[in-house]
């Protein structure tokens, strides 16, 4: 109640009016300050000292203070300020060093009143006491602060910071005696006025210099400050430790900050460099200001409120040489135009989405999700009801879509991981033996690539037609799922429309998934798909059972159209349709696996010389043994992008590494690295940490090999003095000590040293376990029962 | 339990004193730059620079060098004399040249080329030709900066100016090199090459202002220049340097501790200088500076074809902006836009890291202090650093409001300024004379301090005035 009070009698008189206006200085601005009334504003800069009054729907200069014969240095201005006491009475800082105070209430042209010239450097800051009429404050460059009685021609009290340039000073709104100051060195101080030989307390704030600091009106406790490395801070100095509560971080150094009045969380600031505008944040949402200027052109150099107790017109002075008011009511906020979403994929298929709430339900009515959607989850903002300012409030929605359970599973990954044989043995072996472990996991096609693998690299020349047969028998007999129009190819090889189902049987699981969830993915998707027949809001409208039908349109018609080039080029144009749509398996790998089928293919479309050559040469390959393995190089490739392009990096990388040389210089270095990262990155988060690192090591390309090379170091104390050892292990230079003794042997320990978290005590791996094995007591006596696991 | 590998120390590398990495190089059978009789500099003996027993502090720094480089260049060698500098500007080299960044490798090192080409200094250019060439640079760029892309040889124009008369560069330069098209620059490629441009035109400077031998490999070689063409060539031939220099010498010192002691005084006592007086002051020194203009001003006759060709226009060279008759552009004022404030903010924005590296290196070479003059120990010498930091700005047209530019003239000696205004802005024309004509009685790591902080005063002069020319783009 009282509050309100003070509020209107303050406002009471002279109640405050306008609209966003500017006026136009003769020179950039380095500073502003209001009087107590905010009917006037100063402005002070290199080459401007001018009092402004605030009318209506104007700027009118109504003082220039720069007088004189010839332009001092005095006037050049870093900092200015009003006092809030005698409205009277100005104090600037000048880059010199020289602190001036100016007294309106002369008669002269010339208002000039006082000079201090105690600072050897320039002054960055000058503060009059909030209460107290004649005292003023200033901070300087050169380290000092020095605290001035008006009524005296020197200063009363010097306080040193002990450090840097001090870039602000602050008194306290509350605390008499109390004033902060900010360092270059991104240290803020607090000091008692009364005490000038030490700071009552100091803690670092930034990294870099602190450019500014500001008191919470009304919390007496809060500090606000900027600072070089774009964080605006607010600590709270009622504990005994200063601690920071709220930090913002912006997109450039902090060159101001100031609290709006009556609104708690409020903050203004503007940046040093690069960014123009001036920032309201409410520091309870750092993420986004919640309202933006964006008049200026040039760096705000100042920012002040007109009134201390009218949180809706904010003043600023810029390097643009413009003097602005803004209007609260015209601010932008950015909030209004950001568009906050969020999508992510767990590990196991599951997708969170995360957006407006007006848009999801909006969204919903429209058209309802096809599939798993399982657990919508609201999540909602409770508005803080005494918070009067409306545009903070916002609310989302998070929607987490379950795959089912069989379908989503990763085990086959998994499995293959752990299982999958990559080196030390025979590449037939591997590849027989990976041939294997696929197909017990029912991935026939990935088994079928292992053996082709095999028969084109390793047993080329010993292997019979009758073995090829009878593999590939094997490989088509097992296929899980056919229908029933395309059986007729199959013995003679994989036809590519019963591949094609087939595939659609594996990589169901992901097509559901993709449907059901996510409608984006799908448009996306279907602004790729050029070249096909089917129209667009068909792939949109994508109803369960319409997918058959679905897919073999868009595989049957590009297939159709690309079979017109020839043979290599045709690999291109047809892995980026299935780029499109993931149930576009295996066109590729049709031809990689089985001559028959190319010949099929080349059969059935036009035969183009290049084609039926390449093709008769395979089939002659395979059975008479005449052509070198390199021959398949590029069809491998092409296998082995599809498999990465399809998603299944595990295969891609595992062939890579099976195969080695024979087949890595087919493939670009940057691709190769890509594979592994992403392979790696897979299995991390499934933790497999045994086969991830065991592929780094198998992994030719150097980018991954030193990946467990970095960060091997072990940084070590010595045990005696308790400092880091730098030269060596095993001795410490300051004390001369060889400071890791084996307990049991004790000799210095050079090599693999165990210690006992228990009792620190350790030594020699192999004599600490020899010693743990008959004994269960720590060997250097100190009776702790040390285990060893 | 956990298990642990201990730090090992090489053995080849533990038995390393001085220029011994070499040896331990050798015994491993690999092709190690040999040790010559002469040493890293041609001003400074040998024994000075490889003391017997170096701290450790700098052994270590060395064997860090020596591991990540390959080499220990005769550059760090001088540096080594102060080797918290050291460490600070390997750092910010590494970075430049190794890290992460927007330009590619050997693009990086064309562009060093290129700017030590602008002085003329056959150690970095031949330097950075054989490291242009390791990380896969085309030889053919090599000919000169005609066969380079058009990109490199759009930043000759920028290259001249940062070089020799940084006051010039406008915000339509960058505009330029900018402006969208096949050629053009990206904001951040173009920071960091402003960034290597005054890391390389600085690092020249240093290389003539302490007489930098050739590398041992580049020995022979077509690419070197004795670093100082102008007679006396022989090595630490001892004039007075350091040794039992004349009585004057002794004074010399005596007058500037004295000095130092009276303006301290003064400083406390009156404070009767006008603020007129103060500006006439600063325009003073930079008239009186056109008086320090060395004498022997020799026509670039020695120039080698091999450098040449990576510069155009070579009779551009360093002008005094007040000469009388002339528009003099405007000072630029060092509150306006200082390094703390703007230069770092930006830099930071568009390359970051090396921000952090620049303001840690200038502020450990503006720090750096062993609290000794001469034979005198325990003197505060703050005053004398910021004079010769003051000093280059002030060569440079940059004017601080809050300094007096009476104390440069009372602290620094007439031979000094000569010295120092030789190395900042044509560094090419350092004669060993110079180098030994000043301060006769200091030592020699202080001689390289006084060049330190020429270096960096220089670089970070030619840097702001480049980022100003950015901010203004910018805005």
């Amino acid at each position: 109640m009282e509050k309100m009070a003070r509020v209107t009698t303050a406002l009471g008189g002279n109640t405050i009016t306008g609209r966003t206006m500017f006026c136009h200085l003769d020179a950039p601005a380095n500073a502003i300050s209001v009087c107590r009334d905010a009917a006037q504003v100063v402005v002070a800069g290199r080459n401007i000292f001018k009092i402004y009054s605030i009318e209506e729907d104007q700027f009118v200069e109504k003082l220039n203070l720069r007088v004189g014969r010839k332009p001092s240095l005095n006037f050049s201005c870093a900092d200015v300020v009003w006092h809030q006491m005698d409205e009277n009475l100005l104090a600037t800082a000048a880059t010199n060093g020289v602190v001036v105070t100016w007294n309106l209430g002369k008669p002269s042209r010339n208002k000039q009143d006082q000079l201090f010239t105690e600072h050897k450097r320039t002054v960055n800051k000058v503060c009059f006491h909030p209460t107290e009429v004649y005292m003023l404050l200033s901070g300087s460059q050169d380290g000092y602060m020095k605290c001035f009685d008006l009524r005296k021609k020197d200063s009363v009290s010097t306080f040193s910071g002990q450090s840097e340039s001090v870039r602000d000073v602050q008194f306290s709104i509350r605390d008499y005696f109390t004033f902060a100051a900010t360092f270059e060195n991104g240290n803020v101080q607090l000091w008692d006025i009364r005490r000038p030989d030490r700071y009552e307390r100091m803690f670092t704030a930034h990294n870099g210099p602190v450019f500014c600091c500001d008191w919470h009106p009304e919390d007496r406790g809060w500090l606000a400050t900027g600072g070089r490395d774009k964080m605006v801070k607010v600590w709270d100095m009622n504990t005994t430790r200063a601690k920071e509560i709220y930090c913002v971080q912006t997109i450039a150094s902090v060159a101001r900050v100031k609290w709006r009045p009556e609104c708690k969380h409020h903050i203004a600031t503007c940046s040093m460099m690069v960014d123009h505008n001036i920032y309201v944040w409410d520091v309870r949402r750092p993420f986004i200001p919640s309202a933006m200027f964006e008049e200026h052109k040039d760096v705000t150099t100042g920012i002040v409120w007109r009134h201390l107790h009218d949180p809706y017109f904010l003043l600023s002075g810029s390097k643009d040489s413009t003097l602005y008011q803004h209007i609260f009511k015209d601010a932008s906020q950015p909030i209004d135009r950001a568009n906050p979403e969020g999508l992510c994929y767990s590990l196991y298929g599951d997708l969170a989405f995360a957006a407006k709430e007006s848009l999801i339900s909006s969204d919903s009515n429209r058209k309802p999700y096809i599939g798993d959607r399982r657990h919508p989850i609201f999540f909602k903002r409770k508005l803080d009801p005494t918070e009067q300012f409306e545009y903070i409030s916002s609310s989302s929605a998070l929607s987490v879509f379950e795959t089912d359970v069989e379908s989503g599973s990763m085990d086959w990954f998994v499995h293959t991981a752990k299982q999958y044989a990559l080196a030390g043995r025979p590449l037939a072996e591997l590849c027989d033996h990976n041939a294997k472990v696929a197909k017990d996991l029912d991935r026939n096609q990935v088994a079928q690539t292992w053996t082709m693998l095999r028969i084109i690299y390793s047993s080329l020349g010993t292997v019979s037609s009758a073995n090829l047969n009878h593999s590939i028998g094997k490989g088509s007999t097992t296929l899980p799922l056919m229908n029933s129009f395309n059986l007729k190819d199959i013995p003679s090889g994989l036809g590519s429309e019963s591949r094609l189902d087939r595939s659609k049987g594996e990589s169901r699981t992901e097509n559901i998934l993709m449907d059901s969830s996510s409608t984006l993915i799908n448009n996306e998707d279907n602004e790729e798909t050029e070249g096909s027949d089917v129209p667009a809001d068909y792939l949109l409208g994508d109803v369960e059972g319409d997918e058959d039908d679905l897919y073999m349109m868009d595989h049957e018609n590009p297939h159709a159209e690309e079979q017109e080039y020839s043979l290599p080029q045709e690999a291109f144009p047809l892995r980026h349709e299935i780029v499109d749509n993931p149930s576009a398996l295996d066109h590729l790998q049709d031809k990689a696996d089985s001559p028959h089928v190319s010949g099929n293919e080349a059969e059935t479309v036009s035969l183009t010389p290049v084609e039926s050559f390449s093709l008769i040469s395979i089939s002659h390959s395979l059975y008479e043994n005449r052509l070198p393995s390199d021959f398949f190089n590029p069809i491998v490739r092409d296998t082995l992008l599809f498999y990465a392009e399809q998603g299944d990096v595990q295969t891609a990388v595992s062939v890579l590494i099976v195969l080695g040389d024979r087949i890595r210089k087919e493939i670009d270095e940057q691709t190769q690295e890509h594979w592994y990262t992403s392979y790696i990155d897979l299995l991390q988060r499934f933790q497999l940490w045994n086969i991830s690192n065991e592929v780094i090591k198998l992994s030719t390309c150097r980018a991954i090999n030193c990946l467990n090379q970095a960060s091997t170091t072990l940084h070590i104390n010595c045990s005696n003095c308790k400092r880091p050892m730098s030269n060596r292990g095993w001795i410490c230079d300051r004390c001369r000590q060889c400071a890791s003794m084996c307990a049991v042997c004790h000799h210095v320990v050079k090599g693999l040293f165990v210690w006992c978290q228990g009792c620190s005590h350790g030594g020699h791996l192999q004599h600490i376990m020899k010693w743990l094995e008959t004994s269960s007591h720590c060997p250097a006596g100190c009776g702790h029962l040390c285990e060893y696991t | 339990m956990l298990v642990a590998g201990s730090q090992c120390c090489s053995p080849g590398l533990a038995e390393y004193r001085g220029c011994g990495p070499l040896r331990g190089g050798e015994d491993r059978g690999i092709k190690m730059p040999r040790q010559l009789g002469r040493g890293p500099s041609a001003f400074i003996p040998v024994e000075e620079i490889l003391r017997e027993g170096v701290e450790s502090s700098r052994r270590q720094l060395f064997i860090d060098a020596f591991v990540s480089a390959g080499k220990v260049d005769n550059i760090a060698m001088v540096m080594g004399l102060h080797p918290q500098y050291l460490s600070s500007f390997w750092k910010t080299q590494y970075l430049l040249l190794r890290m992460d960044g927007p330009l590619p490798y050997h693009k990086r090192h064309y562009i060093a080329i290129m700017a030590a080409a602008r002085h003329q200094c056959s150690y970095l250019v031949g330097l950075h030709m054989g490291e242009f060439l390791q990380v896969g640079g085309n030889p053919a760029w090599l000919q000169g900066l005609h066969c380079a892309p058009p990109k490199l040889r759009s930043l000759n124009e920028i290259n001249k100016l940062l070089a020799h008369r940084p006051w010039l560069i406008t915000k339509e330069h960058i505009e330029a090199l900018l402006k969208t098209g096949e050629n053009s620059w990206s904001l951040a490629e173009l920071v960091q090459a402003l960034v290597l441009l005054t890391h390389y035109h600085s690092l020249a400077s240093f290389v003539f202002g302490c007489g930098i031998n050739p590398e041992a490999e580049q020995d022979g070689g077509p690419g070197c220049r004795p670093p100082s063409p102008h007679g006396d060539s022989s090595p630490a031939s001892d004039d007075g340097v350091g040794g039992s220099g004349g009585k004057d010498a002794m004074r010399e010192v005596e007058v500037l501790m004295e000095r130092m002691q009276l303006l301290r005084e003064s400083q406390l006592e009156e404070e009767g200088v006008t603020q007129e007086e103060m500006a006439t002051r600063f325009e003073l020194e930079k008239t009186e500076s056109l008086l320090v203009a060395p004498s022997d001003i020799a026509a670039p006759t020695s120039l080698q074809s091999n450098v040449l060709c990576f510069v155009e226009d070579p009779e551009f060279g360093y002008k005094d902006f007040t000469r009388r008759g002339e528009q003099a552009p405007p000072t630029f004022r060092a509150q306006d836009y200082t390094w703390e404030d703007h230069g770092y903010s930006l830099i930071n924005r568009l390359y970051p890291d090396v921000g952090q590296l620049l303001d840690e290196k200038f502020q450990v070479v503006y720090n750096l202090t062993y609290n000794t003059i001469a034979m005198h120990c325990g003197v505060d010498t703050s005053m004398l650093r910021r004079a010769i930091w003051n000093y280059v700005h002030c060569v440079f047209g940059i004017r601080y409001d809050d300094y007096d530019y009476g104390e440069v003239n009372q602290l620094l000696e007439r031979s000094l300024k000569v010295y120092i205004k030789t190395v900042a802005c044509y560094p090419e024309k350092t004669t060993k004379r110079m180098y030994t004509q000043f301060w006769r009685h200091f030592k020699h790591s202080e001689k390289v301090h006084v060049n330190l902080l020429l270096l960096e005063a220089r670089m970070q002069a030619a840097l702001l005035y480049a980022l100003r020319a950015v901010t203004r783009y910018m805005t």
